[in-house]
């Protein structure tokens, strides 16, 4: 077999960028938490007003934080699983360009107040072609790789990165079909009914694709490799690969329970998610037991610590899923921060530990050293998060439950016990614990960022992945 | 599994089974919605936003008030004490993008038309804590200093028409008087003042 020298270049960018916006969403995230707790932090400026940044916390930690780690996790195992270099690499230079520009731009108009106000989908029209351009040219680049790969088989973590990557173009594309009436502004080809339909049908799959199926691509490579263990078992990756991809789909309409959307429709919904725990355990049960024989790792690396949490938090946010799916359940949960609880056990506790993790594993490998510069402090990382994300979920819970009761609660004489005012002056002091629980994971990130920099620093020679091992090339300017 | 084989074998007919399962659920969940009667056909009494209300729409979208105010009255009895009937399908047939949003910080919005004075929205808006010393909503005085663009909501309504929402030629060439010299804190007052006035169960006394 020929000598491959594998395109890197892409995934430090990306890997890097990861971390940096990963910061700078939960930045955010913190600032609008607090906002929320003293309303004068609003400080009467449009651009740092609440309902202006919340859309770009969510779409920072989403597409620049998630989107960065998925860019670079997916070329980095694409190259090493198919035994080839990428395809098309100045098309690969183009969508990390073209990824920070949509970021940047993002980072712009939504404090602007420009917006579809569709969530996750946000962005203006614009911007929304930027997108397009940037995620055909990504398909491009990966199945071009998948193409001229030298091993028979498709790897299974590019199973669920080639479904990620069709899904998202097609979600992309019909949720944001409008007709511009100015350079900022639009109204969408669907009303009413039919684009809320449409846009849940979005939301809840930008989750079950961007957030779900490429984050266990992400799964299925780094957790076999940093534990050693091949996976667990092939049939279930098999079975639930195609079972997730088609039955998330239908689970959308159970963000419309309740709602003017018609009974059948939410009915659909309903099944659709509670089939869906199947398929979404099946992933964690494949992950987690590919430590089988492997288990005493546990205690001395922290990077699988990482790992292997991410995914008992999967499991535990797709138990709870199914669960706030079910109407009655919905009924007390619905616009209560319990979702907002929810959203995050998913978001910190699986995407954001199962991307801290693979980036540990994965730095030092693209800048050539043996491991990070300081593996007690990923331990530390490890136990500031963890605890960070747990005071973040038991705080919203607790609010959550409080607030739906608060709302439904009727007096003997038929009227209502509670004002609306008395819900939120009874969640301040939650709010303040989910504020310390943000705090805290951020602070992880900023631990996380002093780590990476004192690895890549320090670099006398870059070693370059091929197929046949490493090779040593000369930093420009270090031999000098 | 033998099958599962000759798919891992060729990237194309991966992506293309990957396709065709992706496709079911929004066919299947979102067609249907656009050839149904309930949810294309507007409630009685709900006409398309007039042109100053439509601006004030679009202030509500670009504050992203969505973020923690609902429009959508669940059928429960608590929601129906606290905000009036149940939304139908038919009273957001003219929104685009609908906003029925996903969290209430906020108490929901739906039938909030004619419930507080223009004053009163004009004070809350400007401050919340004025009116409400426990309010965790932030203030938007600066919509006070903004004026609305008379030929862009031409513009609008003549887009909107064209999407079938039954303008007459006659509204939209008078639509910019209509917004002439308006802040954006009118028209967002305005709109506020119209939300589920058709059927808030408030106007049959």
């Amino acid at each position: 077999m020929s000598e491959v020298t594998y395109n890197d270049t892409v995934v430090r960018q990306f890997s890097i960028m990861t971390i940096v916006w990963g910061i700078v969403g939960m930045l955010v995230g913190v600032i609008i938490a607090a906002q929320l707790t003293w309303p004068v932090l609003n400080f009467d400026i449009p651009y740092i007003t609440f309902s202006r940044l919340r859309p770009l916390h969510t779409n920072a930690v989403i597409f620049a934080f998630g989107g960065s780690a998925l860019f670079a996790t997916s070329y980095y195992i694409v190259q090493r699983t198919c035994q080839v270099a990428l395809f098309a690499p100045r098309l690969a230079a183009f969508t990390f360009w073209g990824w920070m520009l949509v970021i940047v731009l993002a980072a712009i108009t939504l404090p602007l107040g420009m917006t579809q106000s569709k969530e996750y989908a946000e962005l203006i029209w614009p911007i929304d072609i930027l997108i397009t351009l940037v995620w055909v040219a990504y398909g491009i680049v990966f199945f071009g790789t998948l193409t001229k790969r030298k091993v028979p088989h498709i790897y299974v973590a590019n199973w669920f990165f080639a479904a990620f990557i069709i899904t998202v173009a097609v979600l992309h594309i019909i949720n944001n079909l409008a007709i511009p009436v100015s350079m900022t502004e639009s109204y969408p080809i669907f009303s009413g009914t039919v684009d809320a339909m449409v846009q849940w049908w979005y939301g809840h799959n930008a989750v079950g694709f961007f957030l779900t199926a490429a984050f266990l691509g992400m799964m299925y490579y780094f957790i076999p490799k940093q534990a050693n263990r091949p996976i667990y078992s092939y049939r279930l990756s098999i079975v639930h690969f195609w079972a997730l991809i088609s039955i998330y789909m239908w689970a959308g309409p159970h963000h419309l329970h309740y709602t003017a959307l018609p009974d059948w429709a939410q009915s659909l919904g309903m099944v659709f998610s509670l089939i869906l725990l199947a398929p979404s355990w099946g992933g964690m049960i494949n992950g987690i037991m590919t430590l089988s024989g492997a288990w005493h790792k546990l205690r001395s690396d922290p990077i699988l610590k990482f790992l292997i949490v991410s995914l008992s938090f999967y499991g535990m946010s797709t138990f709870e899923g199914p669960m706030m799916a079910i109407k009655t359940v919905n009924a007390l949960s619905h616009y209560t921060d319990w979702t907002i609880g929810h959203v995050h056990s998913g978001a910190l506790g699986w995407v954001a530990f199962i991307t801290i993790g693979s980036l540990y594993a994965l730095i030092p490998k693209l800048y050539g050293k043996e491991e990070m510069y300081s593996v007690s402090l990923i331990n530390t990382h490890f136990w500031i998060s963890t605890i960070g994300v747990v005071l973040y979920i038991s705080a919203m819970w607790i609010a959550g439950v409080m607030q739906g009761l608060m709302w439904g609660a009727v007096n003997d004489d038929g009227t209502l016990t509670y004002t609306f005012i008395e819900s939120i002056k009874a969640t301040y002091p939650y709010y303040i614990v989910r504020l310390l629980g943000g705090l805290l994971f951020l602070g992880g990130m900023c631990l996380m960022l002093y780590n990476v920099w004192k690895t890549v620093e320090r670099k006398e020679m870059i070693e370059t992945f091929t197929n046949t091992g490493f090779k040593k090339l000369p930093v420009e300017g270090a031999t000098a | 599994m033998i099958n599962h084989d000759f798919i891992e074998r060729n990237a194309g007919v991966m992506g293309v089974l990957i396709a065709i399962a992706i496709s079911f659920g929004g066919l299947a969940e979102i067609v249907p919605l656009m050839y149904q009667a309930q949810t294309t056909e507007p409630s009685p009494g709900v006409k398309p936003y007039p042109p100053l209300e439509l601006a004030g729409r679009d202030v509500y979208v670009k504050e992203g008030c969505y973020n923690c105010h609902s429009q959508m009255v669940r059928p429960f009895v608590s929601e129906s004490l606290r905000y009036g009937p149940a939304s139908q399908p038919g009273e957001s047939v003219y929104d685009r993008p609908f906003q029925w949003g996903s969290k209430r910080t906020g108490p929901d919005l739906a039938r909030v038309g004619g419930r507080y004075t223009d004053q009163w929205h004009l004070m809350h808006l400007m401050n919340p804590r004025d009116l409400v010393p426990e309010s965790n909503m932030p203030g938007f005085p600066w919509l006070a200093d903004n004026k609305i663009d008379p030929d862009l909501i031409q513009t609008k309504l003549r887009v909107l028409q064209g999407m079938s929402h039954p303008y007459t030629d006659e509204e939209i060439a008078a639509a910019p008087k209509v917004v002439e010299g308006k802040s954006e804190m009118d028209a967002l007052i305005a709109y506020l003042q119209l939300l589920g006035l058709s059927n808030n169960g408030r106007d049959k006394k």
